[in-house]
């Protein structure tokens, strides 16, 4: 506030602005709510992005219909991330109490509780032990917990099915299994290529290579947070994209994919095998013309460089803005929200991976959801990205490395060297 | 209202006090709107939010006073790079674009004031370009040049747009073009329109050339509303942001101007570092606009004239 | 011949210019009636033509509708109280005589020459403060002070323009400043004038990222922060198609209306000049 009151005296030269700063000061600062205290009933927001199926609006009106008193409003926030978070850094920035619940994607989750802009919640009331357990430790910073995980996220490796049968082998465990299996498969498909993931300049290709790192036994940060990307392990990972893009292995315009060209790529059947999210299952399931892969693909785990690879944790937690009021009502909400019912729905309307356990072993689910297993699998053999509170930077610099290698502007090494001085820089 | 007061008293009695009414309602929305968060901006550019964390892993809160550090920091080792990297490109894409679109915009503005029908039908379609929301005609644009998109398909090759070097540089030029060079025709078009016929026709008589008639007629009359049109279009494309950003994509060296300098530290919570690369823009700015007005004489309100009418 | 050579250039040119115009914008209508299923073929026509992105786009949830709405006064607004402020500050900087007329010219201008997105933090807390949070006042006045120079500026040049001799013949006629102003002047500037109200009306009509930060009620939202809002079925789904859909329905009507209005606005403005 101070800083505000002496900006606005800055500018008494300019006139009207002196007209202003007595409305200033006394403002909006409803102060007492900013305590830890999670208490108050009455009327809370939801702030969130991409309501895909309306599955959110229809559990908010089942909550607004048993609780007159405490009626919950979604905000829409823009279909991007990075808007997302700007509205939400924007509002905590001027401690507006505009948003009581954010929704928050998991690599905020340090930021926003270093800088309070959230508050702790109580780990006893939450039920956190039904939870997968990677997807908890997304929501906690230093130890304590500042959100409840709503949808978990892994990667999973797509592959054509019919090709790998016709071809006589079996899904990869491993980079150079995968590698010869489009060896195998090449004969048929002169012209398929063969792997594709994220690796546009955006958030997809620091997914991609913590996975690459993580899977060839590498980290890029250590369990103490600790930078060591400068190891052999990780080069080794890097490696394996940048010669695969070199060789072809990766076609050349994988460079420009995010999520959704590479899925276009793969429906089209120009992939023999695609690292993807889950919900690419049941559009390129779809029977309706839009896929020319139903019926011939599966899912593997990622291979890793000498076993099974290991997976880059996504998904979104709910937190309690600091500024919000309402603090009580916003916790019973988030509890019905992440509740064993409210998941189901939401993985039965927009098929988004659930975080509560019992719901993956559920058989009548994994009828509808068959991949669910194997998810399973992956979000529990999953890495975090680095949890720091400067993470903005420090995935911008993952993404400047990794780009760089990849277009050949700097080779694996360097990139990699950089990297460890810059994170070194960041976590200090 | 103290400026506006301070300025009346120099004025000339009567006239000046009605200039200060009619004056001072833009005055005040220009304060309150664009006055007061630049001055909260020039402000910030002298302080430095914490980024240091307690024991308990929580932000130490409070900005402390750092003069010119953060100008300094700008200068120096990789955000040099970065900057100048980033100076150029804004630079580069400004001299290309406003010089294409002075072309184009005055043929179609030209075409247009001829065109005996169909005018209005013309009129109405370059509006389209224009009226494009920017965010929706980025991701146009983006479509158009994807991989497997249709400006390759047409052109037979594959070209990655959207990756580092020239071609990400072309397609943002293209896309910037294709939209504000309406912008100049419209406001040159509106400069033709008040010409009188009769200096034409004194013109004709003499026999002078439709060439001659453009150099010497032409371009001097609707010098004043072009160069309004050109100096505006100059100001924004040193400021140029949404485009690029969606277009190709944030921090890549082809295609970053200043102004996603700024956004991005602001991003990252740097705000007074993103302050004093909005100032380092807003300085940059005023200097072309400036020089440019110097250079080309864009003497809008006709100061100089006044002045050399007094003597 | 020199006519026939003339037509021909000139038809050449509306033909170019509005291939120039619309072949980018033929593509965005192209993509906004493909199916959404085959959202990204190259087919030069829609094949087989759908509406599902029109519908998606007007779908009950969305309220586009009234963010159409929304846009709609927004910009109107601003349009009226952009021609109204600086039709008058522009005719003091053009007629009257007063110091320091180029530092207040240069100031003017000065205000459009900050980044835009810099000022957005700074506008928040303050409208945060005086509680003009979801308000249209909260989206108006910005877009009157991003207008304001241009339109300043603009409408200084065009009244210069104008011969002083006949606004001074009309004062010895007995007409005040302002009767002289409105009839004579006025109706000859009207080509910029008109000029000047599409070009804030169509920089109103696009303005986002202060229509975003300042309202979260979606009764209150723009069309283009309803646009931004779109999603697709599913997490990842750029909704492209609906978003060409909302762009082709947000500017048609737009030009269609320019296109009705022009002739009768300039006839409006030009009633009752001296001719």
């Amino acid at each position: 506030m101070g800083v505000r009151t002496t900006a606005l005296r800055a500018t008494a030269a300019l006139g009207v602005a002196v007209l202003l700063a007595s409305c200033g000061s006394g403002g909006n600062d409803t102060g007492e709510q900013t305590g830890g205290a999670l208490e108050g009933r009455g009327e809370i927001t939801f702030a969130t992005g991409k309501d895909t199926s309306n599955n959110m609006q229809k559990l908010v009106d089942e909550w607004n219909a048993s609780h007159p008193n405490e009626q919950v409003r979604i905000i829409e926030l823009p279909e991007s991330a990075d808007a997302q978070r700007q509205q939400m850094v924007q509002n905590a920035q001027v401690k507006s109490d505009a948003y009581t619940i954010l929704n928050l994607d998991v690599v905020w989750t340090a930021e926003f509780a270093a800088n309070r802009w959230v508050v702790e919640l109580p780990t006893d009331q939450l039920g956190l032990d039904k939870f997968l357990e990677p997807a908890v430790k997304t929501a906690q910073y230093r130890d304590k917990l500042y959100a409840v995980p709503v949808y978990s996220d892994g990667g999973l490796l797509y592959y054509r099915k019919d090709l790998l049968d016709a071809a006589g082998v079996k899904p990869p465990k491993t980079w150079a299994e995968l590698i010869a299996a489009c060896q195998a498969v090449k004969p048929a498909q002169p012209a398929i290529g063969c792997y594709a993931g994220q690796f546009e300049k955006y958030e997809g290709l620091t997914v991609n290579f913590d996975e690459a790192v993580h899977s060839a036994g590498g980290d890029v940060v250590d369990a103490s947070g600790k930078p060591v990307v400068d190891s052999p392990e990780a080069k080794a990972g890097l490696d394996a994209l940048v010669t695969a893009f070199q060789q072809g292995v990766i076609p050349q315009k994988a460079i420009t994919y995010k999520e959704e060209e590479g899925r276009r790529a793969f429906q089209a059947g120009e992939l023999v095998f695609h690292r993807q999210w889950p919900y690419q299952w049941n559009l390129a399931g779809k029977t309706d013309g839009s896929s020319q892969v139903a019926g011939k693909f599966d899912v593997a785990p990622l291979p890793g460089i000498d076993g099974p690879g290991s997976s880059t944790l996504g998904g979104h937690n709910f937190a309690i803005s600091a500024f919000g009021k309402n603090k009580a009502t916003a916790v019973d909400f988030i509890k019905f929200f992440s509740g064993e019912a409210a998941q189901r729905s939401n993985l039965l309307a927009t098929s988004q991976a659930p975080t509560l356990a019992s719901l993956y072993d559920d058989a009548e689910l994994i009828k509808q959801f068959p991949y669910l297993p194997m998810l399973k699998a992956s979000i529990l053999s999953a890495k975090p990205r680095p949890q720091a509170v400067k993470y903005g930077d420090v995935t911008q610099a993952i993404q400047e490395a990794a780009y760089a290698a990849l277009t050949g502007e700097k080779t694996s090494e360097v990139a990699l060297k950089e990297l460890q001085a810059k994170l070194q820089e960041l976590v200090k | 209202m103290t400026v506006v007061a301070r300025r009346a008293r120099g004025a000339t009695s009567g006239a000046g006090r009605l200039a200060v009414a009619l004056l001072s309602p833009t005055f005040v929305v220009l304060a309150l709107v664009v006055g007061y968060p630049l001055v909260a901006a020039l402000r910030e550019s002298v302080f430095r939010e914490g980024t240091d964390l307690d024991e308990s892993g929580f932000v130490v809160e409070g900005a402390r006073f750092v003069g010119v550090d953060n100008y300094a920091s700008v200068f120096a080792g990789e955000s040099a790079v970065r900057f100048w990297n980033a100076f150029s490109n804004t630079t580069v894409f400004t001299v290309i674009t406003v010089s294409l679109e002075v072309v184009i915009g005055v043929g179609m503005a030209l075409v247009m004031h001829h065109a005996l029908c169909w005018r209005g039908v013309v009129r109405a379609s370059i509006l389209v370009p224009w009226a494009v929301p920017t965010a929706v005609s980025a991701l146009l644009w983006r479509w158009i040049f994807q991989a497997d998109g249709v400006a390759n398909s047409i052109i037979g090759q594959q070209v990655l747009w959207t990756t580092e070097g020239w071609q990400a540089k072309f397609a943002i030029i293209l896309a910037d073009v294709w939209k504000t060079a309406p912008f100049v025709g419209l406001l040159v078009l509106a400069g033709l329109q008040i010409i009188p016929n009769d200096v034409y026709e004194a013109a004709r008589v003499d026999g002078a050339s439709p060439w001659r008639q453009f150099w010497r007629i032409t371009l001097p009359l609707v010098k004043p509303a072009l160069l309004v049109a050109v100096l505006f279009r100059v100001l924004d494309a040193l400021r140029m942001f949404d485009l690029p950003y969606v277009l190709i994509g944030p921090r890549k060296a082809s295609a970053e101007t200043l102004s996603m300098l700024a956004f991005e530290e602001a991003a990252s919570l740097r705000f007074g570092p993103a302050a004093a690369y909005a100032t380092l823009l807003f300085v940059y700015v005023a200097v072309t606009a400036l020089v440019f007005v110097r250079l080309l004489g864009a003497d809008v309100i006709g100061a100089a004239r006044e002045r050399a009418a007094k003597r | 011949m020199n006519t026939q050579l003339r037509r021909v250039l000139t038809f050449g040119g509306l033909g170019l210019i509005l291939v120039y115009c619309l072949a980018p914008f033929y593509w965005m209508a192209v993509s906004a009636f493909r199916r959404p299923s085959d959202q990204f073929e190259l087919t030069p026509l829609p094949a087989p033509f759908s509406l599902d992105n029109m519908t998606a786009v007007f779908s009950p949830g969305v309220g586009f509708g009234r963010s159409l709405l929304n846009s709609l006064v927004v910009a109107g607004t601003t349009t009226v109280l952009t021609l109204i402020i600086g039709v008058s500050a522009a005719y003091a900087l053009a007629r009257l005589h007063f110091r320091f007329k180029n530092a207040v010219a240069a100031l003017i201008i000065a205000t459009s020459m900050f980044p835009g997105i810099s000022l957005l933090v700074p506008l928040l807390a303050l409208f945060t403060d005086i509680g003009w949070i979801n308000t249209y006042q909260s989206m108006i006045v910005p877009s009157l002070s991003f207008a304001l120079p241009l339109a300043v500026w603009n409408l200084t040049a065009f009244f210069r323009q104008m011969p002083e001799e006949l606004e001074q013949a009309a004062m010895i006629d007995g007409c005040t400043r302002g009767q002289a102003f409105r009839k004579v002047i006025l109706p000859l500037a009207a080509p910029g004038i008109f000029t000047t109200a599409i070009i804030t009306f169509i920089a109103a009509w696009n303005e986002f990222i202060i229509a975003l930060s300042m309202v979260n009620d979606s009764s209150m939202q723009t069309a283009t922060v309803a646009i931004s809002r779109f999603t697709g079925a599913y997490g990842f789904d750029q909704p492209f198609g609906t978003q060409m859909a909302a762009g082709v329905i947000v500017t048609v009507p737009l030009v269609v209306m320019v296109l009705l209005f022009q002739r009768r606005i300039i006839a409006g403005l030009t009633a009752g000049g001296v001719k």
